[in-house]
């Protein structure tokens, strides 16, 4: 059922064809690209999360009182291929414990440090002449060293997904960002497009795939240009660029991998059985910044941006950071922010308090406004009305099912009803949620059904 | 700092099932304007008193039924209802078969089964099925449209009101007077007699295409559906599959005998074609929310609608076939399902 990839890599720089599916929405990105990527000074205390996503926890290597340098290990993975977790500032255990962070449904446990004020490095990493040459299994196990996680969002540990997915011909790297707001990957091309085609050059070793293609957005002009420059000074013919429509969500993973390379990951099935693996622009980075630069995951780029903070921009903050001082860094708050989400206004989270921690899935910070996300002054949510069948939600959804349909069977607790209508394909991208003209709170429902069944 | 929470998504698309109300209400107001003016005020007597019928059964049920009266009272469905109901009615309508109609549509065809969204049928069209077949005399008076004819006497926007709710005009303007069949009754009458189209099309009641005056509102009908698909209101499946249906069969039948079929666009020009096409099959709630659904649905609407037309005993079929499709709408939904994405294509 796979169509073979063309083996002009220019032939993906042609326009796609427009899905079917997805909403537009206001993309308000700008906003947050005016200024360049603020690189953060050290926090003076962080707390850094010793689980990734829905992986066993580290084991902590510290000690309480024990004194570390920035990028020492600090947790050691439960099981081989999961990602190491390094110390993100210089200082000094102050406590190995539960905590809240950004993201989390509850307390994890979390390794927190005090700045020691200096930002000495550990030594213990050193950069790699040519890490390209390195054989598949000694990449893979340097970047589980590493401590890299899908950076998308998904904190899926790189290492094991790039292991699950032996043979896969294609590496599909991923810098569309179609959710509204987040701009750290169109950051990220426009500025370091360089270590992400390094990047890409390693992860297409590490699997000994044939190909790897960049997906930008249509309209990330900058981006797009800067990632044309890197790849023509490697001049490697294995890397092309790709460029998709700026429909949402054009960058879920399934999504992509039809609009780029007209191939459907079969339902229940991975982007392996179709010979591709995704990976995120920013991990592909990370990849370059450990083999070559000898730097573990200890950062990522956040975009801080909503009509909440004075000064929305693109930020380099290492991992544990609180969130409070991101806002600060970004100009801090301006007039009555409503929500503080984290991730994008389809998928991202509301969270409670801006003291959390960020973790390496904090791609995005809002501090949304009721004008951002469109609500009455105070806030106040508009009252649910009934279903009047009218097929936005039809139209909108990327998966191809029925949500008005499995609304009346979900709420009717038929589950074979919810099977029947593929409920488990749904990606819950709440593009059905936001086109309801009933304001019927669908990816909620179907949230909630699929975690029952 | 301490923020609210909740689900994502954290933001909604503008727009309301009230707005799409008001917008579909709004895009009718050509296609009023034209009635107005060549059957005088009318149909906004009509729709006035369907609206307070409407609003008033719409009030009672919601109480009935507990729900929150204020929010549904004014969810504008109503008088959707109640202007599209008007459009089947003559200008010329004692208030009792309006008052019918209207109650029958809100009160057992939409609140009966749920309130809204939950009716298989069309309000509208159950309603006016209903008096077509409870009051054929009154439905049948349709008054001549004020096309320049040196006799015409259109009556007064007071007469039409006491006609309404007394059920008399003025002395020396009895309603029958004034009546004339309506084109589509006039070709099928004629055809019985076994006269030609040609021939029947000479009479003076007779525009280019469909009836004189009649083919204008049909014209500003037409803007006002182009401009909810603009809008994004509706889409084209349901349009294309009734004009389709309709001017597929009609076509056809008259290629093979144009001298006992009406013309294609007569067929469009007459009746309730064009409103039908993109007011009334677009309801949402009566129709699938598949698109393929809609394409099938709309041309089941279409040919049924010139089978009337062709063979039925009602001069026009548009309210008969939108209500028979109304029925097939499960059985439509269920075999156009969208592929879900990584199923093998069937």
């Amino acid at each position: 059922m796979s169509e073979p990839v063309p083996s002009d890599p220019a032939g993906f720089d042609a326009q796609p064809p427009r899905p079917t599916w997805g909403v537009r929405t206001p993309l308000r990105k700008s906003v947050s690209t005016r200024e360049p990527i603020l690189v953060a000074p050290a926090p003076a205390r962080v707390c850094i999360p010793l689980v990734q996503g829905e992986t066993p926890a580290a084991r902590p290597l510290v000690a309480i009182g024990q004194a570390v340098r920035c990028g020492e290990p600090v947790g050691a993975p439960a099981e081989p291929g999961l990602p190491q977790v390094h110390a993100t500032i210089a200082g000094r255990v102050t406590a190995i414990g539960p905590a809240l962070v950004a993201g989390a449904g509850g307390p994890v446990p979390c390794v927190h440090l005090e700045g020691t004020g200096g930002d000495e490095r550990w030594p213990g990493y050193t950069r790699i002449a040519a890490p390209e040459q390195l054989a598949p299994a000694a990449l893979l196990e340097g970047i589980a060293r590493a401590g890299i996680t899908g950076l998308g969002g998904a904190l899926y540990p790189t290492a094991r997904k790039l292991g699950m997915s032996a043979g896969a011909g294609v590496v599909l790297l991923n810098g569309v960002e179609c959710e509204p707001y987040i701009s750290c990957d169109d950051a990220l091309l426009r500025e370091r497009a360089d270590r992400v085609v390094a990047g890409a050059r390693l992860l297409v070793a590490a699997l000994g795939a044939r190909q790897c293609v960049i997906a930008v957005k249509n309209g990330m002009a900058e981006a797009r240009a800067a990632l044309y420059h890197a790849l023509e000074a490697v001049a490697d013919p294995r890397l092309a660029l790709s460029v998709v429509t700026a429909r949402y969500p054009a960058g879920g993973e399934r999504q992509l991998i039809e609009l780029v390379l007209g191939r459907e990951v079969p339902a229940g099935g991975h982007p392996a059985d179709v010979g591709v693996v995704c990976q995120n622009v920013a991990t592909a980075a990370a990849l370059a910044d450990f083999f070559a630069r000898g730097q573990p995951l200890i950062s990522r780029i956040v975009t801080v941006t909503g009509g909440g903070v004075a000064q929305p921009r693109n930020i380099e903050a290492r991992i544990g950071t609180p969130i409070a001082e991101l806002i600060a860094l970004a100009g801090g708050y301006r007039g009555e922010p409503l929500r503080l989400v984290m991730g994008g206004p389809m998928m991202g989270i509301a969270l409670p308090d801006d003291g959390l921690p960020i973790t390496a899935a904090t791609n995005c910070l809002i501090a949304a406004t009721a004008l951002d996300l469109g609500m009455a002054p105070g806030g106040a949510l508009e009252p649910e009305f009934p279903c009047v069948r009218c097929g936005a939600c039809v139209e909108a959804c990327p998966a191809g099912l029925l949500p008005q349909e499995l609304l009346a069977v979900a709420r009717a607790g038929d589950r074979a009803g919810l099977a029947a209508l593929d409920l488990g394909e749904c990606i819950e991208c709440g593009a059905c949620d936001y086109v309801c003209p009933s304001r019927i709170p669908l990816t909620s429902v179907f949230r909630r059904a699929k975690a029952a069944g | 700092m301490r923020f609210d929470t909740g689900p994502s998504p954290q933001w909604r698309a503008p727009g309301t099932v009230a707005a799409m109300m008001r917008t579909v209400v709004l895009a009718l107001v050509p296609a009023l304007l034209a009635h107005v003016w060549f059957y005088g005020a009318g149909i906004l007597v009509n729709a006035g008193i369907a609206l307070v019928a409407g609003l008033a059964t719409e009030a009672a049920c919601l109480r009935l039924t507990g729900k929150p009266v204020g929010r549904f009272l004014t969810d504008g469905s109503t008088l959707v209802t109640a202007v599209l109901y008007a459009f089947c009615l003559p200008p010329l309508c004692p208030w009792w078969v309006t008052v019918t109609g209207m109650v029958f549509a809100i009160g057992i065809v939409k609140h009966a089964y749920g309130g809204l969204g939950y009716n298989p049928f069309n309000p509208a069209m159950a309603a006016c099925a209903l008096v077509l077949v409870t009051f054929p005399a009154a439905m049948a008076r349709w008054t001549a449209p004020d096309i320049g004819d040196l006799d015409y006497a259109r009556p007064t926007v007071a007469a039409t009101i006491t006609y309404a709710l007394a059920g008399s005009l003025p002395a020396g303007t009895g309603v029958d007077a004034i009546a004339r069949p309506t084109t589509l009754a006039l070709a099928r009458e004629g055809l019985g007699l076994s006269r030609t189209m040609d021939e029947i099309q000479a009479g003076p009641a007779f525009g280019d295409f469909g009836g004189a005056g009649w083919e204008w509102i049909g014209n500003f009908t037409a803007i006002g559906g182009f401009a909810l698909l603009l809008l994004g209101v509706i889409r084209w499946h349901t349009p294309a599959g009734v004009l389709g249906g309709l001017l597929t069969c009609a076509t056809l039948a008259w290629l093979l005998d144009p001298d006992t079929h009406p013309s294609p666009g007569f067929h469009l020009f007459s009746g309730g074609a064009i409103l039908g096409a993109f007011f009334i099959a677009t309801d949402p709630v009566s129709s699938p929310a598949t698109a393929r659904g809609r394409l099938v649905y709309g041309a089941g609407i279409g040919v049924l609608t010139w089978l009337i037309r062709a063979f039925g005993s009602y001069p026009d079929g548009v309210a008969f076939a939108v209500l028979a499709m109304n029925m097939g709408v499960p059985l439509i939904e269920r075999y156009t399902r969208p592929r879900v994405y990584g199923r093998p294509r069937a």
